[in-house]
């Protein structure tokens, strides 16, 4: 659906030339909820406006649909926008038009016409549950339901493509998972293409179904978000991950769990999609004469699939835990022996 | 008792004068609303990181507004006689007035509407382009809509403006209550007709200010 090629965007400044977009390369596939994350001045601001042109590429191309953006200009990039529409951190409403007379907007700037608006409005206003607020001014609204307005106004001229410029930073945490899985259900129901923005691991972890990872500039790793969390090669990867995961924190509290537990052994167990599925512990439990003690765990669910860690305590008769740890180690579950005795 | 304590007023050339006042300014407030308006949008239009950004445009539709902004009025309407004869054939008279009215409070106007323009959100100029919105659009249903309260109060403040200017234009012969202010109170020392006039453009000033601000007030939904 999107085709980025040594796409590249330089900024003349006061202090030189800032490159905020280098040589990046990324496609997007129809139906998929693409992110891209990185902190504030990674560049990603201006790598998601390249692709509905409101910048224009230094170097490269940016294709959309079998169009190039990066060329359009006038009437053809114009027409373009209504298949590529957004969604902003702060709504971007008008505040002088009440929330049907916002989601209208689009409409009127595509030629359609009055009694077809009137529909189309009160088809989107049920979509993204605002019913009864219609005749509302933004300012009567709270930030949730102004970034429905936002969906709903952006959805109007039924795009291809959905930009989210850090569509929840600007939400509390509640409000955050409602946007996200609003836009999880149009993803699914409309089979919308979803390109998203943000600094937040979380919001990778909940809705999308790939990654890029981008610092200063570049695309420095990207991959499915499985993956991602699974196995993050570059530090940047980590310190994201480590945002959901928390890792260091445990880490220190791993030396306090051997103290804690000195018998047994522990073993550190990371689960990735299918396997947290399976009954892997009641089996261990049945099978083998331990005993089992869950010292610590999180499981997460993405879009493709749940991942996790668990730490546990396996204690026992030597040779029973030596078989219990081989079994792990049959299942196709990441296993990693911590402390020995 | 009225004639007593001004026996030098005659009401029917004071209400005269009032209509006087009242059309120039009407006049002068609604073509100063257009042509501000006009100057304003291309200023903020062509300004830098803007749709038209240009610097020439800008330069000389700035320069423009910020010389006639800075000539004393009662200058500018000397300065436009020359002006004014040419167009209307006469410097007499509530029209004659208008030219100089216009391209007195015009600039003056322009350079609010850029302050108006220059509030509104640049987000919602960027949400509407990405929705493929044309620059005219934009302007009439983004930058016009979103400024409004800032426009109207601005207009309020120009057009009580507007009503001092017109005071000024009387004394060199446009007619209003200025004009018989000046001619029929100051120079014949009929105190009461100055006061009268006085409190005649007074009563207009404060009506101006309180239509303007009740109509701001509900036109502004933030």
């Amino acid at each position: 659906m999107i085709q980025l090629q040594n796409l590249s965007k330089r900024f003349d400044t006061a202090n030189g030339q800032l490159i905020a977009v280098d040589n990046v390369n990324v496609t997007v596939d129809t139906g998929e909820i693409f992110g891209i994350i990185g902190y504030s001045g990674a560049g990603k601001s201006t790598l998601i406006r390249l692709l509905n042109g409101l910048e224009k590429p230094t170097a490269g191309s940016v294709t959309v649909n079998g169009q190039e953006i990066s060329s359009s200009s006038g009437q053809a990039l114009r027409s373009a926008r209504q298949k590529v529409s957004m969604i902003f951190q702060h709504f971007n409403l008008l505040w002088s038009r009440t929330v049907e007379e916002n989601i209208s907007f689009p409409l009127e700037i595509a030629g359609i016409s009055k009694t077809k608006r009137a529909e189309r409005v009160k088809e989107l206003i049920e979509l993204v549950g605002l019913t009864g607020r219609e005749k509302a001014y933004p300012s009567q609204l709270s930030g949730g339901q102004k970034q429905r307005v936002g969906i709903a106004r952006a959805l109007a001229n039924n795009p291809e493509v959905l930009l989210c410029d850090e569509a929840t930073s600007a939400l509390d945490p509640e409000t955050t998972d409602a946007i996200l899985e609003l836009l999880v259900d149009i993803n699914k129901r409309l089979g919308l293409t979803i390109v998203l923005i943000t600094h937040e691991m979380h919001v990778i972890r909940k809705i999308c179904h790939r990654v890029a990872v981008m610092e200063a500039g570049k695309v420095v790793e990207m991959g499915s978000v499985l993956q991602i969390f699974q196995t993050p090669e570059q530090p940047i990867t980590k310190r994201f991950v480590a945002q959901v995961n928390g890792p260091e924190s445990a880490s220190q509290t791993i030396a306090h769990l051997v103290e804690q537990y000195p018998t047994g052994k522990l073993v550190k167990l990371v689960f990735v999609g299918d396997r947290t599925e399976q009954p892997i512990l009641s089996r261990l439990i049945k099978q083998y004469q331990v005993e089992v003690n869950i010292v610590q765990g999180n499981i997460a669910q993405t879009q493709n699939g749940a991942y996790g860690t668990l730490y546990l305590q396996i204690d026992g008769d030597s040779i029973a835990i030596d078989q219990a740890i081989d079994y792990l180690h049959g299942q196709e579950v990441q296993t990693e022996v911590i402390s020995n005795d | 008792m009225i004639e007593n304590l001004l026996p030098n007023v005659d009401w029917e050339k004071m209400w005269e004068a009032t209509l006087e006042t009242l059309y120039m300014t009407a006049m002068a407030t609604g073509l100063t609303f257009i042509i501000g308006l006009a100057l304003g949008i291309l200023l903020f239009l062509t300004s830098p990181h803007q749709l038209w950004a240009n610097k020439i445009v800008y330069w000389l539709t700035g320069a423009f507004v910020n010389i006639f902004r800075s000539i004393p009025f009662i200058i500018l309407i000397i300065l436009l006689i020359p002006f004014t004869k040419f167009l209307l054939d006469t410097i007499r008279g509530a029209n004659a007035a208008l030219p100089a009215l216009i391209i007195g409070a015009a600039p003056f106007y322009a350079r609010m509407v850029l302050i108006a323009l220059r509030e509104i959100d640049k987000g919602v100029i960027e949400a509407a382009r990405s929705m493929g919105a044309k620059t005219s659009t934009i302007i009439w249903k983004v930058l016009l809509p979103e400024s409004l309260p800032a426009l109207l109060s601005g207009l309020t403040v120009t057009a009580i403006a507007l009503v001092g200017y017109t005071a000024m234009a009387g004394i060199i012969g446009a007619g209003g209550l200025g004009n018989l202010a000046f001619l029929d109170g100051f120079q014949r020392s009929r105190e009461d007709v100055t006061i009268v006039s006085t409190i005649l453009i007074l009563l207009i000033v404060f009506v101006i200010q309180w239509v303007g601000d009740a109509i701001t007030t509900k036109a502004d939904k933030r």
